[in-house]
């Protein structure tokens, strides 16, 4: 898999989870996604940004188109030094919530992807990563 | 600060939410219709998203409290206008728009709240007893 294009989106405030969804939009529009495909790594990529500012405490979203032979994909990596997760499979769950939040927001984001692989440690950081392939 | 405008017509206030919504953007929306909802009374709210590119749990989030104030206020909510793909990804998100109905488009949605409305009709006559909702 060859990585054609990198960009890197502070997440630090509401304005940033904003920021996000206009760069993904843009980029998933470049690879020749569809209306539906669009929405969908849009909205993941909308919810896991919320994640790394709420739950995270800020960090930062890497935004990739990769290559896999003939099919191209866009691949976006949450990333934050906050709290980290305890039980991953409880917060995979729906409606597990440790905030406010409705607790759709991992596993909506898997829904919505082809790829989901999280990795968190506590007192380390959560690193998400999703992809949608064209 | 930005503010989304809300228009008053007879008994239903109108929301077009034409914006990428942010949070201030959100919370503001839903004080200023509820405070609009007190102020003058209306009995239905209509909001209309066909320009919002995506609803996540955020806005679904805002959309269902206005719903629920609003009950509260003894306004009902319609949802009008949502793009086919937002609501597939509505659906796989696993979002639930509980207490909001929906509408097609702003002509069906205004069809459901006039038929929720006969003091809109009956607004002329003076006696209204024994009418019943």
């Amino acid at each position: 898999m060859t990585v054609s294009k990198t960009e890197t989106i502070p997440v630090r405030s509401g304005d940033d989870v904003v920021r996000v969804r206009q760069r993904v939009r843009a980029l998933a529009i470049d690879i020749g996604l569809g209306l539906v495909d669009q929405t969908k790594i849009i909205t993941a990529a909308s919810e896991l940004a919320r994640n790394t500012l709420d739950y995270g405490g800020g960090g930062e979203v890497r935004a990739e188109i990769v290559q896999a032979g003939t099919r191209k994909g866009l691949r976006l990596t949450f990333e934050d030094q906050g709290p980290g997760i305890v039980d991953i499979e409880q917060a995979m769950t729906d409606h597990y919530t440790s905030g406010k939040g409705l607790g759709l927001g991992l596993g909506g984001a898997k829904r919505l992807s082809n790829e989901f692989q999280i990795e968190s440690s506590p007192g380390v950081g959560t690193r998400v990563m999703i992809t949608r392939w064209k | 600060m930005d503010r989304i405008p809300i228009l008053k017509l007879g008994g239903t206030l109108i929301v077009t939410i034409q914006v990428d919504m942010h949070d201030r953007l959100a919370l503001a929306l839903e004080e200023d219709l509820t405070a609009m909802i007190a102020r003058t009374g209306a009995r239905g709210v209509l909001i209309e998203i066909s320009a919002l590119e995506i609803v996540d749990s955020f806005i679904g989030r805002m959309l269902v409290s206005i719903a629920a104030v609003s009950r509260v206020l003894d306004a009902e909510t319609v949802l009008a206008g949502m793009r086919p793909a937002v609501a597939i990804t509505l659906v796989e998100l696993g979002l639930e728009l509980t207490g909001i109905r929906t509408a097609l488009n702003v002509e069906r949605g205004m069809a459901l709240l006039k038929a929720r409305l006969p003091e809109d009709r009956a607004g002329h006559w003076s006696e209204r007893d024994g009418l019943e909702d």
